[in-house]
């Protein structure tokens, strides 16, 4: 199996800098999306996510130009998601040099925009992002798993966690890839800023579920979260933010690590 | 600065091929139609869309670039824009250059599709534009199918997902990477700067 397991990490983008703390020593300008960008692109990260939580109405102008910077600074592919609800938010971004563009609450309220997105700019580029909650089973009647604690199923939450949906996120994931998701971001709300590994199960149900590829987030904290997230998760991709800001684990130690264990990965 | 002329079937990201291509020293122009007088020393077509749409934009140029490819001007393709080199695809209808013999089918249901990350290069036929480049270096890749070329001889390299399918052909002045080689870190710019030292000359 040559297909490299992919490391790819996060970086949230308010007014044009990235937020959460930045830990990287001989930046000249820590919050830099551009040198951050090509930070981690120099230690061989496979994709870059950037995720606008810009809230203000020179949102997407700001976002524009980092997008075209990031672009004209580093060969590898990036993501940009928040705050896309529309062809035309995602015209702008992909035209700006974006590779991908994700979609979470406005898919969730309008699904129809994932088949619109797909049909224009084509399925690689459209990313579905998840953010799923556990919860218990009580009456709930769709897909769920049996763990330790139970069955449990997992609910699809929208604005950053805030608002649950009621909808399942192994049928929401089901649909959305019928209707033309590329990919699937999915994050475990119950773990995200735990740093003690990703939802195992969440990954496992999500990418048994479809057909395209998974990038599982929330709670990576060291280099074994992401081994178990690829051997027992089945993750394409492994999403993290902070265990790389932090200069915790840098990226050629988690992947020099994942070869060790025998993951096919790329070092370069 | 010699000029490349990529050509835009309408839709999506252009910019990173523009901006790879002017790294390794290309004059870029990007626009819809093609015609005699652009003046240009390469083609470049890029790897975004649908088959039978882009082989309907082409349709108009189609005659010119198959003229100026066989007077030895340099020509890329990259993913899309390579299967464009072939006749026909199972994307969809339509014809397209045929500069090659053989067709564009999809990748076995057996793996998930499409084919996204990062893969490696078998190198079948050590040539110019893989100058520097190792065998099994890892490249960047997103699609659902690959060309199958009647000519065995044009097969520079080959990867394995599913199936042990054609990643890169070349034939003489025309050059044709199933990977995004604008999207492949160092190892896509290598492989940009031979094919622009190849458009130097």
């Amino acid at each position: 199996m040559p297909l490299a397991k992919r490391i790819i990490p996060c970086l949230d983008v308010d007014h044009g800098k990235v937020v959460k703390g930045i830990n990287f020593i001989n930046l000249r300008n820590a919050g830099d999306p551009v040198e951050l960008a090509r930070k981690y692109s120099d230690q061989a990260a496979d994709e870059l996510v950037f995720l606008d939580i810009t809230a203000s109405s020179e949102r997407r102008d700001l976002l524009k130009e980092v997008v075209e910077r990031v672009a004209k600074a580093v060969n590898i592919p990036f993501t940009v998601g928040g705050g896309i609800r529309s062809t035309s938010d995602a015209r702008i971004i992909l035209c700006s040099g974006a590779d991908k563009v994700s979609v979470n609450t406005a898919a969730v309220e309008n699904p129809k925009l994932i088949s619109d997105l797909a049909k224009i700019f084509g399925q690689q580029c459209i990313v579905v992002a998840i953010d799923a909650k556990r919860r218990v089973v009580e009456n709930h009647a769709g897909s769920f798993i049996e763990t330790d604690e139970g069955p449990i199923w997992f609910e699809v939450t929208t604005y950053g966690g805030r608002k649950p949906t009621g909808i399942n996120a192994i049928d929401w994931a089901k649909q959305a890839a019928d209707l033309g998701a590329g990919e699937f971001l999915v994050t475990s709300m119950d773990k995200d800023g735990t740093k003690d590994g990703y939802d195992i199960d969440l990954t496992k149900i999500i990418s048994d579920s479809v057909r395209v590829p998974v990038i599982a987030s929330g709670g990576a904290g060291k280099p074994e979260h992401f081994f178990e997230v690829f051997s027992i998760g089945k993750a394409d991709a492994a999403l993290a933010a902070s265990v790389f800001h932090y200069n915790n684990y840098p990226i050629p130690f988690v992947k020099k690590y994942l070869q060790n264990c025998g993951v096919n990965i790329r070092l370069e | 600065m010699p000029r490349i002329f990529i050509f835009d079937y309408g839709v999506g990201n252009l910019f990173s091929l523009k901006n790879a291509l002017e790294n390794v020293g290309l004059e870029t122009k990007i626009s819809k139609s093609i015609n005699q007088s652009n003046n240009l020393d390469a083609i470049a077509l890029p790897g975004v869309g649908n088959f039978s749409a882009a082989a309907k934009k082409l349709e108009p140029a189609k005659e010119l670039i198959n003229n100026l490819a066989l007077t030895g001007i340099p020509i890329i393709g990259i993913c899309l824009g390579m299967q464009l080199f072939f006749q026909r695809s199972d994307e969809g209808s339509g014809y397209g250059l045929g500069l090659f013999k053989g067709k564009n089918v999809r990748l076995s249901s057996s793996v998930k599709v499409p084919h996204m990350g990062w893969n490696t290069l078998k190198i079948i036929k050590e040539i110019e534009i893989l100058d520097n480049i190792n065998d099994q270096s890892f490249v960047y890749f997103v699609h659902s199918l690959y060309p199958v070329p009647i000519d065995k001889e044009i097969i520079v390299t080959q990867t394995e997902y599913g199936t042990e399918f054609t990643s890169m052909v070349a034939s003489k002045n025309i050059f044709g990477t199933q990977f995004h080689p604008e999207k492949s870190g160092e190892t896509g710019l290598k492989i940009l700067k031979n094919f622009a030292r190849i458009v130097k000359r």
